[in-house]
């Protein structure tokens, strides 16, 4: 694989000396307005290298954060739907630069392998914290364990060191990574949720890709017509689910009803007529018996597997699901993206789509090496990092255009970034899962229920806004708040 | 050298070797436990080295809890179930396997064939909990490629638009776990009963059977009796196991640690674990934790002494 196209530097890896330092100095001057920020910034971070057993090292334009020569990096990532080829070849690429010695961790149990460390006061210096059993950020935020990475956002951008990391990401980078009014979490992954299908399938039966709620249906009716399922979800972890019904209360009420929800309004839920008309929605689904058989009960590979044999015509997921699927999908299955069809009377058009940043990467406070840390994380948003993910996890990065154009790209991601396109501005993203863990599992359990038919539409909405009532005790409800 | 002074030195010697097993006993069994015991009485998220104390708070939330009582209900009913029904079948076998069997001769020995199926009986104790638990969920699986769906509906018992959803069944699915931990667990005791079976004296049975005692006089009048210690510590071994279920509900069942659907698989560890490490309740987690333990130790009395008969000997 072409893991190794680690040409690593940008014209200033060599060692820096004294007087080139000094010169360099100057010339920074010249820039010095728009950096004075980040220069203030890392003055209070780089108090905290000290802490640890290397000594100080200056901070420079080239190292805005006084990486040390030869120190170790300690870097744990979570092998999940991206595998861990591209984190190998970033911690190549950042050893060459800085000749510091990596230690690599990929594991799916974040938790259960971070956690005495986190406790025992020494974490690694870069965790990707994602997967199922990761540790949740409002945990660790709660905790004073996540060291604030605004730095990094004011250092300067590797591309272009007249710009500011902060603008050269998506605004949804940014954004998702705020927790308690600290940005602590790089979300590196563009990701986009909604509908996928096979583009085979849709060419052979003749069906166009639905736009609206009703056209969605009449699919899924057809598809049931010739033996097999309409919709298709990972029962297993509701959490797919809940996109759909999100999705659709989101594209109804407009960015409006997504706050109210993540707000904890009394009305997110109750008496919200948008919200029961969503949910309805998805329960005649279940209730037509458009669902892909036995679906309820399937964990999400078994799911995606079968509708990767079209076994169903649609399945609700993130864009990671091509990277997931890579082996299962067969050659010619033409997997693409398509957004949540809209109900009558939406306020946002059919092209508005959830967008956002995951795959959380962050530094610990405690980290020993946190210069290293905060400086791996400003690799990842160099275009030459950006694309390397781009080939070896098959999905888009937060770096604004960080594909090189020269990088082809698989169906499925392809019509990921044509859907970007035309969504434009009307992206949305919901947080209370990422802000209050408890409210997000109890609302995933209502969904399990509404899926099996084991409750009402009504009763969802019920169960719903309780945990949401519950959500406001949470200490956290002070600080998250969006506007 | 008086002997006074040899005995003593062999008492220091004696000593010596305890100390180190003690203070390794101390710091990784019961110190833990005590750490636990504080944790408890804290509002510790378990990321961070810094809480609270708050006092009874995490118990008296504990009370209130409906999922945890939901949990306890579960770990109950398995408690009752999992060492009756395994300890019954197992005995059963076991019975046949050495003392069933009739032979002209008026010997006694197990059905034709026993020392084969004890080997066989034997193999799912040889696989460990979570191979159990992939290999039950295709049991299960909720589709037509589940082993038992797929079977059904081949009978016509079961519509394939229609599967049924084995693990996602509230009513179904505590019982669909409960056959797998008999399941795996009858190998073991019948060979364990088996054992305990042979060291019982042939004539006591020639005198039985003599006597004209059929196969279930046997077992009542002679096997049982006999073998009533094993029994006993049996019950504890499976109604320790029946407290815990971790593995198995976290890994077959739907949820964060498992417990679904709507927490009707739920048991007091996987409760447990979700608040430790998903909700960031570590020190709530600790009481359940502490509850845990004291109804386990509780339940051990309790079956030891139930259980106590008059020793036969023999």
């Amino acid at each position: 694989m072409g893991s190794t196209s680690a040409h690593g530097e940008n014209s200033n890896g060599e060692g820096l000396g004294r007087r080139d330092l000094i010169k360099r100095s100057a010339a920074l001057g010249l820039i010095a307005v728009p950096t004075m920020s980040f220069l203030s910034a890392c003055a209070s971070g780089s108090d905290d290298t000290t802490k640890g057993n290397e000594s100080k090292v200056a901070v420079t334009k080239e190292n805005p954060f006084g990486v040390a020569k030869g120190s170790k990096l300690d870097v744990v990532v979570f092998k999940g739907g991206y595998g861990d080829d591209y984190a190998k070849a970033w911690e190549a690429a950042f050893d060459k630069k800085w000749g510091t010695t990596s230690s690599h961790l990929s594991t799916q149990e974040i938790t259960s392998k971070l956690q005495p460390r986190f406790n025992g006061g020494n974490p690694p210096d870069v965790v990707d914290d994602s997967g199922a059993q990761q540790i949740k950020l409002d945990v660790l935020v709660k905790g004073g364990q996540a060291a604030d990475l605004t730095a990094v956002l004011d250092a300067p951008s590797l591309d272009d060191p007249s710009k500011k990391v902060r603008d050269t990401l998506i605004p949804a980078a940014i954004e998702g990574g705020m927790i308690g009014g600290k940005f602590v979490a790089l979300q590196y992954v563009y990701t986009v949720w909604g509908l996928w299908y096979s583009g085979k399938l849709f060419k052979e039966k003749g069906w166009t890709p639905p736009k609206t709620w009703p056209e969605f249906v009449e699919i899924c009716k057809k598809a049931k017509e010739a033996g097999i399922g309409g919709l298709a979800h990972q029962g297993k972890y509701p959490y797919y689910i809940n996109v759909a019904i999100m999705d659709l209360i989101a594209k109804k009420g407009g960015l409006d009803a997504m706050k109210a929800i993540d707000n904890l309004e009394p009305n997110a839920f109750a008496d919200n007529p948008v919200a029961l008309e969503a949910v309805e929605a998805i329960y005649d689904i279940v209730e037509k018996d458009l669902l892909m058989p036995g679906t309820n009960g399937l964990t999400h590979t078994e799911s995606q597997t079968q509708w990767n044999q079209y076994k169903a015509a649609f399945i609700t997921s993130g864009s990671w699901l091509e990277n997931e699927q890579l082996k299962q999908t067969p050659e010619d299955f033409d997997m693409q993206f398509l957004p949540m069809p809209v109900l009558p009377g939406s306020k946002l058009p059919f092209e508005a789509i959830r967008a956002g940043a995951g795959e959380p990467f962050i530094v610990p406070e405690k980290a020993a090496n946190k210069a290293g840390g905060l400086e791996f994380l400003r690799s990842m948003l160099s275009r030459e990092w950006s694309t390397l993910f781009a080939q070896q996890a098959n999905s888009l990065t937060v770096l604004k255009d960080g594909v090189d154009p020269s990088v082809k790209l698989r169906p499925g991601t392809q019509s990921a970034v044509a859907a970007l396109k035309a969504a434009g501005d009307n992206t949305f993203n919901y947080r209370y899962a990422d802000w209050y863990s408890e409210m997000g599992t109890e609302i995933e359990n209502a969904s399990n229920e509404l899926m099996a038919k084991r409750i009402q539409p009504k009763e969802w909405i019920k169960r719903a806004q309780a945990a949401v009532d519950k959500a406001t005790k949470d200490p956290n409800a002070k600080n998250n708040k969006r506007s | 050298m008086s002997h006074v002074a040899n005995s003593k030195g062999r008492g220091g010697f004696i000593a010596g070797f305890l100390i180190l097993p003690l203070a390794l006993y101390l710091t990784f069994v019961i110190w833990p436990y005590i750490q636990t015991f504080g944790y408890s009485f804290t509002n510790w998220t378990g990321q961070s080295p810094t809480f609270d104390f708050v006092g009874l708070d995490n118990y008296s939330a504990l009370l209130k809890d409906e999922v945890f009582r939901g949990a306890l209900l579960h770990n109950l009913l398995l408690l009752v179930f999992v060492p009756t029904v395994t300890i019954l079948i197992s005995l059963f076998f076991a019975f046949m396997l050495n003392a069933g069997g009739r032979s002209g001769a008026g010997g006694v020995q197990g059905v034709a064939g026993s020392a084969l199926y004890k080997v066989i009986y034997f193999f799912p104790q040889v696989l460990s909990l979570a191979i159990l638990a992939v290999l039950f969920g295709a049991v299960y699986r909720s589709d037509e490629g589940g082993l038992l769906n797929g079977f059904l509906s081949k009978l016509g018992l079961v519509d394939p638009a229609h599967p049924i959803e084995w693990l996602n069944q509230p009513n179904f699915v505590l019982w669909c776990l409960l056959l797998v931990v008999v399941w795996h667990g009858v190998g073991f005791y019948l060979v364990l009963f088996s054992a305990a079976m042979q060291s019982v004296p042939k004539d006591i049975y020639e005198a039985a059977l003599l006597d004209g005692a059929g196969r279930a006089q046997t077992f009542f009048k002679v096997t049982l009796p006999l073998l009533w210690d094993s029994v006993q510590t049996s019950a504890v071994y499976l109604g320790i196991a029946a407290m815990d279920m971790f593995v198995l509900v976290s890994t077959m069942t739907s949820g964060q640690f498992g417990g679904g659907p709507d927490h009707h698989s739920e048991v007091m560890a996987t409760v447990l674990m979700r608040n430790f490490l998903y909700f960031g309740k570590a020190g709530y987690a600790c009481a359940m934790g502490v509850v845990m333990l004291v109804l386990t130790l509780i339940l051990s009395a309790i079956t030891l002494r139930a259980t106590r008969r008059e020793h036969v000997e023999f």
